[in-house]
């Protein structure tokens, strides 16, 4: 059974059946995609998992227990951290200041009164942070406004915001939407070394396919709210259904 | 120092001075001049009010500044405070000890309720809604709960609550016994008394209740410091920023928001119960919704989430209030007595308009200024003329070795 199990989840917004009767399992450990085209139903299946909305049928369950009914925090605190289309990042705040607020979410829980002690003498909390910017490279931009950071490095504030809480479910939507081809490239990198060298299972939604074949060990095809095929990279790369479905007839991938 | 950082110490060091000399530097003019008339602001009453709107603006810059919601009905917790005090007075004992602990834990009740409710909504509707609380309060306070003839006249309306004779006073009764009314104290000191230093042409005055609003002003100006470097601070400033990434770093944004309201509402009741014992009278149009605005206006003139605006804020709003409010016409014109007759008619006629009873023009045309080119607030200003001084000191020869930009 995969850490991640959704089972016949449905979801109707009006006359729109956004979610038809997905089932998805992702396994431990493993990078996984979700492709499809436009209005398939991708982002609203993420929504479904991290507690955003609430499926109209079927079961949501992580790790043997289900998230359906819980609030976005709790979800968090359950061990699935979510990286947004564009960088979600605490714009007002330090470099240092955005890697200090999921140590502590991590260490203290979702609330926690500690109004008199100063932030920068808790060296545990400190020290976390610091090591978790080094594997970002981000350093030396400790102190610099997160909001003046580049796009790229944004996104690496974000990811390594996300490891830091040491999530046993990275979800990426759309992760190297609107970057330049260094930036993307760049992100796959990390990506991949960091599916290497922890166990983190990695559910990644993208509309870029060089970034889903160079990533995913699985990957999930959603045609208009169902899945319609789940393979092997190479499998789907030569997928006939696939092919009429999304990458169109003549496009060589 | 104090567990604070090297320039929160200096900081905290400069506000302990400017408050504890405050009698001197409020009054730089000798006694009886036509200076000391309009601009000395060293006398109890006036200096009582910069540090206690202090707290109140201090305490509303916690959650406004941090968090980034807006409170258009602090006033209400300034007024339950206040009531909250002389029922204390009333019931229990003139020491302002047992009046301002009540105070604090009734404003905290009660923003707890209203902070709850409110905290429902944020933007534009958290506003509203905390505004209509605050109305609510005002006419619960100035009609419904005080009707003199009913038995449940809780504020005594119109006329304000005030101490009477035959109040039980628990503890201290006994001191109505020469038919006057007793006096709020600290242990035997009396807010009211005063010890003035004649010196030259000058007159200072040393204000025992100054000096106990003054240090309950330093106190919560160092717990605010302590608030704002740490986690809890942090947390308020992440809620501001983006509390999307918040919930989806495992963080409730609820009980933070909630946390910070409760807290600027213990702050506006101490000074609530703080007016209440340096005069013993409450009313209702302490919780009007004007004296709600005034609280914002005094933040903003400041300085929204810096340490030090709420106190500049506060003590420039109540400075130039008193000041504006003192020239007259017959100032104006000894004023402008040098300039020909017509051309002095004139220029009073129009100023007439922004003096006196006109002070609130003034102050609104000042407002308006500092929002405009100072967004930051007076604050900002004195960063800037701060940086502009560096600048100047830099092109100065002895710097020249320092690289070029």
């Amino acid at each position: 059974m995969g850490i991640l199990e959704v089972k016949n989840v449905g979801k109707r917004f009006g006359g729109l059946q956004a979610l038809g009767d997905v089932n998805l399992s992702i396994a431990e450990n493993s990078v996984h995609a979700i492709i499809g085209p436009n209005g398939a139903g991708k982002s609203t299946l993420l929504n479904c998992l991290v507690g955003k909305l609430i499926p109209d049928t079927g079961s949501v369950t992580f790790d043997g227990q289900s998230v359906l009914g819980r609030k976005p925090f709790e979800i968090n605190q359950m061990g699935i951290s979510r990286v947004f289309q564009t960088p979600e990042i605490f714009g007002d705040l330090s470099v240092l200041e955005n890697m200090l607020i999921p140590c502590f979410a991590k260490r203290d829980g979702a609330f926690h009164l500690s109004a008199f002690k100063a932030m920068l003498d808790d060296k545990e909390i400190v020290e976390r942070a610091l090591h978790m910017l080094e594997e970002m490279n981000m350093v030396d931009k400790q102190d610099m406004h997160a909001a003046a950071l580049s796009r790229g490095d944004k996104r690496r504030l974000e990811i390594g915001m996300c490891l830091s809480q040491e999530p046993r479910l990275l979800l990426l939507d759309e992760p190297t939407a609107g970057m330049a081809r260094a930036d993307t490239n760049n992100t796959i990198d990390l990506l991949k070394q960091i599916s290497d060298e922890r166990d983190i299972t990695i559910a990644i939604i993208e509309h870029d396919m060089h970034v889903v074949f160079s990533l995913a060990q699985r990957i999930t095809v959603l045609a208009q709210g169902t899945p319609l095929v789940e393979d092997t990279p190479d499998n789907i790369k030569g997928h006939p259904k696939v092919r009429e479905a999304y990458l169109g007839e003549t496009q060589t991938v | 120092m104090l567990k604070l950082n090297k320039r929160d110490t200096l900081l905290f060091v400069i506000v302990t001075a400017l408050v504890l000399l405050a009698p001197f530097i409020l009054n730089p003019f000798p006694q009886g001049s036509s200076m000391a008339q309009m601009f000395n602001a060293g006398y109890p009453d006036l200096m009582q009010r910069f540090v206690i709107f202090g707290i109140l603006v201090i305490g509303f810059n916690i959650l406004f500044g941090l968090t980034g919601y807006l409170s258009f009905g602090h006033a209400a917790f300034l007024g339950i405070g206040s009531y909250a005090a002389v029922w204390m007075f009333k019931l229990l004992s003139m020491n302002i000890i047992p009046a301002i602990i009540l105070s604090m834990i009734v404003a905290g009740i009660f923003s707890l309720l209203i902070g709850y409710v409110s905290l429902r909504r944020s933007g534009i509707y958290f506003s509203i809604l905390t505004l209509a609380f605050a109305q609510m309060s005002y006419n619960l306070a100035y009609s419904v709960l005080g009707n003199p003839a009913s038995n449940y006249n809780l504020t005594n309306g119109e006329t304000g609550l005030q101490l009477a004779l035959n109040d039980p006073r628990i503890l201290d009764g006994a001191a109505a016994a020469n038919g006057a009314l007793p006096v709020t104290n600290l242990f035997g000191l009396a807010m009211r008394d005063s010890f003035d230093w004649n010196i030259g042409g000058w007159l200072f005055t040393f204000n025992a209740g100054y000096y106990v609003a003054g240090i309950l002003m330093l106190l919560s100006f160092y717990i605010s410091i302590r608030i704002f470097r740490s986690p809890f601070g942090m947390m308020l400033r992440a809620v501001k920023s983006n509390q999307q990434r918040m919930n989806y770093t495992g963080l409730n944004t609820k009980p933070y928001t909630l946390a910070a309201f409760v807290i600027s509402g213990m702050y506006a009741g101490l000074a609530g119960g703080l007016l209440s014992s340096m005069d013993p009278l409450a009313g209702a149009e302490r919780m009007h919704w004007t004296a709600s605005g005034e609280i914002v206006i005094m933040a903003i003139l400041g300085g929204v989430g810096t340490l030090i605006g709420p106190i500049v804020g506060a003590g420039f709003n109540e400075y130039f209030k008193n000041i504006l409010s003192k020239i007259n016409d017959g100032v104006l014109h000894q004023w402008l007595s040098f300039l020909p007759d017509g051309l002095e008619n004139f220029i009073v006629g129009i100023l007439h308009y922004f003096v006196g009873k006109g002070w609130h023009l003034t102050l609104g045309l000042l407002f308006m200024m500092v929002i405009v080119f100072l967004p930051g607030g007076l604050v900002e200003g004195g960063q800037k003329l701060a940086k502009l001084f560096k600048r100047k000191k830099a092109d100065t020869p002895d710097s020249k070795n320092t690289p070029a930009e």
